[in-house]
């Protein structure tokens, strides 16, 4: 966070102003503000002025023990906690060569696609609530509360889930769960035609996002985009496909790719991968394996309750993991998922005590926003509303 | 509980990998060190060759390294040198990914920026500098990015304590 002084901003001739955008600006999605330069109705210049909601968890992490980390991780990006949970772990996985069960590794796949439409429809529903169509909103979140419910009832919580846990997941999935997410994903189509009809050939929407904040290829590479910002720009590239982690080579998908790289192509992508997302859950459940849901690794994952009315080593275990944690061998992993915003990186060094050394979170959000100067200099103030949303950019994941 | 792979730190049997070959071949000055363990691939840079080193390895057309993924610092305090500026490059063509690493010494740490190289590693480095104090050259705009602007101290740093007063 920081104030811009006006001696940096140095307007190049008199006709233009400077105008503050945010951070309370209900367009910015939280905390963003922006530090614009116009010349009547264009923006000249742009300035993201970030870290309104830095909350220092990468130093917090260095004070906790490896499985405490997990609970904050899902404040980091708080749209797709699972995702972030997933992410951490497989990385403290790696590093401790654990092997995970295949279950786990594909109720990881299915809640992490919800997670992803449960993050794509709040990014729907508040874009179409900026650009001025109000009542799409409704229809999003009306789906959005049945996956916050799919997942308060696997995890006790509707955002906050903390399920994934080093080895495995916290606890088996209730009776009924996989009935009620068949129950949704078999509805869910119908509900994505329904917002399809409400904005893809609408007038008004078209016009305000077809040609609006046109990002190139290359500038999303030499920006750093990923994820849908990306991909509507023409780069063919998604971890899920190119270099698959918890068993998504398994899966069946396609990975939807435009080439407009304009507010419109992006969202005609997400709406496209929330269909794709759908699929792969439906594939999930149907090829659900049996088997446990945790590693064999009496060290790391928490015994059941109970084996610790009977046994004395699940006992030990236990008091020895809550009160002094697990090592973790000496060394560094990088691991990267496909979140929904791009790609979301763990960095995990460890130095072979019970805390992780340094803990770095790759944000999607923070390298795709490099790309918003990029797409609204030169063109109008409306279309500034336009483009935050179509990066799709979450302050939590930001600021950290 | 598998094993943890085992690292191999010697640098005459990873020097056959089509990176570090190109890198040696280029200039073998620049190579500190290598380090393989679980798949991935680090490789330590000396400090004054960093931006020159990355823009071989972007522009090569084999090794297509066209996309940084990240930048971050790990702090060795009290370990001398203090500093390790890491790099997450990745070559979307090929899958693969690489690891850079640049040793700094903790008084007065500093080098060059790569924002030359990649645009996007602009609020990398702020964010580095903002928590870590690593001083960058070359930089457009080297303030802080995430801690008010009138903050002291660089809050990631080992000596900077998690809670209480500083």
């Amino acid at each position: 966070m920081a104030l811009v002084p006006a001696s940096t901003i140095d307007p190049k001739q008199d006709r233009t102003m400077i105008l503050n955008m945010g951070p309370q600006h209900p367009s910015t999605h939280g905390v963003l503000r922006l530090v614009l330069e116009i010349d009547g109705e264009t923006v000249v210049r742009m300035m993201p002025d970030i870290g309104y909601l830095h909350t220092g968890i990468e130093k917090t992490c260095e004070a906790k023990f490896y499985q405490q980390v997990v609970v904050l991780t899902d404040r980091i990006d708080y749209l797709c906690p699972l995702t972030n949970n997933l992410c951490y772990c497989l990385a403290v996985e790696k590093l401790l060569g654990l092997e995970i069960p295949t279950k786990a590794q594909w109720i990881r796949v299915l809640l992490n696609e919800l997670s992803r439409v449960n993050s794509h429809l709040v990014w729907l529903g508040t874009h179409a609530l900026d650009i001025g169509a109000m009542s799409v909103f409704l229809y999003c979140f009306r789906e959005r509360e049945d996956v916050l419910r799919i997942f308060e009832m696997v995890s006790g919580q509707r955002m906050m889930t903390s399920y994934f846990r080093i080895g495995g997941l916290a606890l088996e999935p209730p009776l009924g769960f996989f009935e009620r997410v068949k129950k949704f994903v078999d509805r869910f189509p119908a509900a994505i035609d329904e917002y399809e009809d409400l904005l893809t050939q609408n007038p008004i929407w078209v016009e305000r996002t077809k040609g609006v904040a046109h990002l190139s290829g290359e500038d999303a590479i030499a920006l750093g985009a990923t994820g849908p910002t990306a991909r509507a720009s023409g780069i063919d590239w998604d971890l899920r496909r190119d270099m698959p982690y918890s068993s998504y080579e398994k899966f069946q998908f396609r990975v939807p790719v435009s080439n407009d790289g304009d507010v419109y192509a992006r969202y005609l992508l997400r709406v496209d991968e929330m269909r794709e997302s759908n699929k792969i859950v439906q594939q999930a459940l149907a090829g659900m394996p049996e088997g446990p849901v945790k590693a064999d690794a009496p060290k790391v994952v928490l015994p059941d309750r109970e084996k610790m009315k009977t046994q004395m080593e699940a006992l030990i275990y236990h008091f020895k993991i809550v009160t002094e944690g697990f090592s973790v061998p000496a060394g560094e992993y990088y691991q990267a998922v496909e979140s929904p915003r791009g790609e979301m990186g763990y960095y995990v060094v460890s130095d072979g005590t019970a805390k992780p050394y340094r803990v770095h979170m790759r944000a999607a959000s923070l390298a795709n926003l490099q790309t918003l100067p990029k797409m609204c200099e030169g063109r109008l103030i409306a279309d500034v509303v336009a483009a935050i949303g179509s990066i799709d950019i979450v302050l939590g994941d930001v600021d950290r | 509980m598998a094993e943890p792979a085992v690292a191999i730190t010697d640098l005459e049997q990873l020097k056959e990998g089509p990176a570090l070959a190109r890198l040696l071949d280029w200039n073998p000055g620049t190579v500190q060190g290598a380090r393989f363990q679980y798949g991935e691939l680090n490789v330590y840079i000396d400090c004054a060759h960093i931006r020159d080193a990355c823009s071989l390895l972007k522009n090569d057309p084999e090794l297509q390294f066209t996309f940084l993924s990240d930048i971050t610092c790990v702090d060795w305090y009290p370990s001398e040198p203090r500093f390790e500026v890491v790099y997450h490059l990745l070559a979307m063509a090929r899958k693969k990914r690489l690891r850079l690493k640049v040793k700094l010494a903790g008084d007065d740490p500093h080098l060059e920026s790569v924002t030359s190289v990649w645009r996007g590693a602009n609020f990398f480095e702020r964010e580095i500098y903002d928590l870590f104090g690593v001083r960058f050259s070359g930089h457009p705009n080297l303030r802080r990015i995430l801690m008010p602007e009138d903050w002291e101290g660089h809050p990631l740093r080992k000596d900077y304590p998690v809670e209480g007063y500083r």
